[in-house]
């Protein structure tokens, strides 16, 4: 693994295809932070396939120089759970929005995650349709005014972080296209990690939905207003370093406090993404800015038995217990007669 | 055993088991027909069982019955028919009363024929067979479930086991009636309760009860001789559609030397083609019971992708809500198998019931140009050779095919010689091996226009494919005009070209005459029986049963043009002959049709054929 590694350069990822997203559209960064991750994970070339769906970020694969799949819309999630199980060797990328994952492929998503099937799962979260040019999606804010909700929608959005833990997802992180840096941090954990791993990445659509993450993501607040969780440390935040959580534990909810006089780094909540009992990381990732920062990182990653694991695992049992060895023993069991 | 001396012998005869869905009545007609089998008989059977699981105990709306047809000649359908019915209860009987012969023989239990049997079953009298207007057929009346009490009252088993058992006391009475020996029956009784001796001595017992009740009662039952029938040597089994389904890819599997993959959601008639390859991680194969329709194709269309054999089973509705995916594996040239189970239709329509309307939505129900191969079975056991061959089109010409079956010849069975794996042709899907210089995602074999297949995993080969249409050569995204029509143009012939490599259309009888009768899918048995006895009178008939949909064989002009006359039968509303019309214009095709979610009665077919030979 070690020879492999960093025997590849991002380059090598990088396909003949004209990238066609708009300029300054997040996904440019999104997919140079996987390519420069992608030479970090010790993977052969031809051992990554990268499958989408519809949407403008689901053109991925095509920019990509792996085996790739550009499929249909929502579906992405179903046919990476079919690659994986097939050939479990394979390190599976699937690449989705918004309206991909959460909307017309909402079904699959919480099912690929429940299974926790090895996949690393890309959700780009502009909070708009794009490719179709402007309409709202499962994640717009209460109220957005979009083409298809002119005096705002009335339907209150999903966070996916929630839905990922609700379906009992073992492994959830979150990072933003502005900070390519962290994105690559995550990508490599996601990537290293043995199950769904969903990394919901906060996207500026340029056209469509300009500055939608800008509360949290301009250069003056970005510090004040977000947190980096990290597992081991303590969870503190603010451009001075001078906020952190703790479990306000009379009303069972996170506390924002400022350093200082009654509170000290030690009074801080330390993040441990590893615990499997869901409750804190549910509250980290439902933290919307203004009442808290929002988190960044892996906020969950726990370890558990995959779905393509057990089937290679089940199928390699019964096997080697298996009186049959191939059909033609199979076609002459139980009852069977001469004439 | 002594027989008395006017016993009936018969070619053929026709069982029908009726009862509560909670009577155990598919165990009883199995049984019956395992041992029907082991003493040489031919037979095919029919299950005939409702939607709802327990519907109320005693209606008409739970009555599960089991038919089955033995002979000593080739028996092709369960008979339409019945000689003899076995009812439980007055529901089984006001159900199916009508479904036998004129002057047939009926045994009733009579323990439950009482007042409130007869009224939940909707009898308005307590007369039920003057009701029914069966004077004149033989009704036996036995008290089944008392004396079933009686045969275990000393076992200390507990009331409801001993009532549950007196299905059993029905069978003995029926092998009594046919010479049937209890050992093959008795047998299954040891293997299936190894741990429960009480169980199987409870089972023997009844069993033995209902043939001794039968004997003593001689001058009331009719006894039958029905002798071997003279078949081909060889290995036999009993075997369904759905298991035969399931078999043939496992064996299309091995022959190709890949990992059998199905993704698939539960659909009735379809269900048991995903429990049976669930059972079979013992040759390796995967399943994955998706969260719906239409994840069971993308999960399938993935493990294509990434190399696997993938199929995926389902039933009408399951295909429509499959057919935006079936477009994304023609678009992607990949090898995938869709078996529709049909039934009837539209919408749930009726689940159990068999039809073969979906034969517009196999060949056109998709967006776009989109073709697909579609082969359909016509038997039971024949759907382990379509199953088999579906797999190798899929595979040697890189596209999906759709697999049509019917919950006819899916849940019936008939005995089937076990062919040997040797006597199937090798299976050859064009992977593209690692080191192939200036490789092309969609370069083509020039004879079958195939794409090759480059699987994942394979050094130098990466590639992207995707939904969008592609350029001709790199599968790069293309929107070009020009490219798109050739294209267009490409993945139809290559859907055509596999005429090139399927058999012809054969013609039962002779090749010409005065009526060509016309069928394709689960229809052959009856097709075939009402052609054949028609022909015994000297009439010029022959039939001509089609497998293959798209393409047709090379040879139907030929065929057609030599017969006055075409009709063409189907359990729906013209569909095939619809798709003749387009597809040989030339010919005049008349039509017969049955959408009942019944299968056609052989009786029926040759009244139609003898009255269209006069027309």
């Amino acid at each position: 693994m070690a020879e492999i590694q960093n025997k590849f350069t991002p380059k090598d990822f990088k396909s003949d295809q004209e990238v066609r997203w708009c300029p300054g559209c997040g996904d440019h960064a999104i997919m140079n932070a996987i390519q420069r991750t992608l030479p970090e994970l010790g993977v052969e070339k031809e051992n990554f396939a990268f499958i989408s769906g519809i949407g403008c970020s689901s053109r991925f694969p095509y920019y990509m120089n792996t085996y790739g799949f550009h499929s249909i819309h929502g579906r992405a999630s179903a046919i990476a759970s079919g690659v994986k199980v097939a050939n479990p060797n394979l390190t599976v990328w699937q690449i989705t929005g918004d309206g991909d994952a959460m909307a017309i492929g909402g079904n699959h998503f919480i099912h690929a995650i429940r299974r926790n099937i090895d996949l690393n799962i890309i959700l780009f979260n502009n909070e708009i349709y794009g490719l179709t040019k402007g309409q709202y999606s499962p994640t717009s804010k209460f109220g957005a005014v979009t083409k298809t909700s002119p005096y705002g929608t009335v339907e209150h959005p999903f966070h996916p972080g929630e839905l990922i833990i609700g379906a009992q997802g073992k492994f959830f992180a979150r990072s933003i296209d502005s900070n390519i840096k962290l994105c690559q941090e995550i990508f490599l954990q996601a990537g290293k990690y043995h199950g769904t791993a969903v990394v919901e990445v906060l996207q500026n659509c340029v056209i469509y939905n300009d500055k939608t993450h800008a509360a949290i993501s301009d250069r003056e607040h970005k510090e004040d207003r977000t947190i980096i969780l990290r597992h081991g440390e303590p969870m503190i935040f603010g451009t001075n370093r001078d906020k952190g959580l703790i479990l306000d534990v009379e009303n069972l909810k996170l506390k924002v406090v400022e350093l200082g006089d009654e509170y000290s780094e030690k009074d801080l909540l330390v993040h441990n993404s590893e615990t499997v009992n869901p409750g804190l990381h549910l509250m980290l990732a439902n933290m919307q800015y203004p009442e808290y920062p929002v988190a960044f990182g892996v906020i969950r990653g726990v370890n558990a038995q995959t779905y393509d694991g057990a089937i290679q695992k089940q199928v390699e049992e019964v096997k080697s217990k298996s009186k049959f060895k191939c059909v033609d023993d199979l076609l002459k069991s139980g009852t069977i007669w001469e004439v | 055993m002594s027989k008395k001396a006017d016993t009936i012998e018969r070619e053929e005869v026709v069982i029908r088991f009726s009862g509560d869905s909670g009577d155990g009545m598919q165990l009883t007609g199995n049984l019956f027909s395992d041992t029907s089998a082991f003493i040489g008989n031919d037979l095919s059977t029919f299950p005939d069982y409702p939607s709802e699981i327990r519907a109320p105990q005693g209606t008409i709306g739970g009555v599960s019955g089991f038919q089955v047809h033995v002979g000593q000649t080739a028996i092709k359908t369960p008979g339409d028919y019945a000689d003899i019915l076995i009812a439980m209860n007055p529901a089984a009987l006001r159900a199916t009363a009508k479904w036998v012969k004129e002057g047939g023989t009926i045994i009733i239990d009579e323990d439950s024929f009482d007042e409130k049997g007869l009224k939940k079953a909707g009898y308005k009298t307590e007369d039920p067979f003057k009701e029914d207007k069966l004077d004149g057929y033989n009704i036996i009346e036995a008290p089944i479930s008392s004396l079933t009490k009686e045969a275990l009252k000393d076992m200390g088993l507990d009331p409801k086991s001993i009532l549950r058992s007196k299905n059993m006391f029905a069978l003995g009475m029926v092998y009594w009636i046919f010479d049937r020996p209890l050992n093959y029956t008795e047998d299954f009784f040891e293997k299936k309760f190894k741990k429960k001796p009480l169980v199987i001595n409870a089972n023997k017992t009844v069993l033995r009860a209902g043939y001794n009740y039968a004997e003593t009662m001689e001058h009331l039952t009719p006894s039958y001789k029905v002798s071997p029938a003279k078949i081909e040597s060889g290995t036999y089994r009993n075997i369904n559609g759905n298991l035969a389904t399931a078999w043939g890819f496992i064996a299309a599997a091995e022959k190709a030397g890949l990992e059998l993959f199905c993704g698939s959601y539960p659909i009735t008639p379809a269900t048991e083609i995903l429990q049976e390859l669930s059972n079979r991680k013992d040759l390796g194969v995967k399943t994955f019971q998706a969260e719906d329709e239409i994840a069971g194709i993308c999960t399938s269309i993935g493990a294509s992708f990434a190399g696997d054999l993938a199929i995926t089973s389902t039933s009408g509705p399951g295909l429509a809500l499959k057919s935006e995916a079936i477009g994304l594996a023609v678009m992607t040239e990949l090898p995938l198998v869709i078996v529709n189970v049909q039934r009837g239709g539209p919408s749930t329509g009726l689940p159990t019931k068999p039809e073969q309307s979906d034969l517009m939505q196999a060949l056109y129900g998709r967006n776009g140009e989109s073709p697909v191969a579609v082969v359909a079975a016509s038997t039971p056991s024949d759907c382990f050779q379509y199953a088999f061959e579906s797999a190798k089109i899929a595979l040697e010409h890189m596209t999906p095919v759709i697999l049509l079956t019917d919950g006819f010849i899916a849940n019936g069975s008939e005995p089937w010689r076990i062919p040997q794996m040797s006597e199937f042709p090798e299976i050859k899907a064009p992977i593209v091996k690692e080191g192939t210089q200036d490789w092309q995602p969609y370069a083509r074999d020039v004879e079958k226009l195939a794409r090759t297949w480059a699987v994942p995993g394979t050094k130098g080969l990466e590639h992207r494919i995707g939904g969008l249409e592609k350029d001709e050569l790199t599968g790069a995204v293309s929107h070009d005009p020009v490219n798109h029509q050739k294209m267009v143009n490409i993945r139809e012939e290559k859907v055509q070209r596999i005429a090139n490599t399927i058999p012809e259309l054969k013609v039962e009888g002779d090749e010409s005459g005065d009526l060509l009768v016309v069928g394709w899918g689960g229809t052959y048995g009856h097709l075939a029986t009402a052609v054949s006895q028609i022909q015994a009178k000297g009439k010029k008939v022959s039939l001509a049963h089609f497998n293959y949909i798209k393409p047709l064989p090379l040879n139907v002009k030929d065929v057609f043009s030599k017969f006055n006359k075409i009709v063409v039968c189907e359990n729906n509303m013209g569909q095939f002959a619809d798709y003749l019309r387009m597809t040989n214009p030339e010919f005049k095709y008349l039509q017969y049709n049955k959408v009942q979610g019944l299968p056609f009665t052989v009786i029926e077919l040759e009244e139609h054929f003898e009255k269209v030979l006069e027309d």
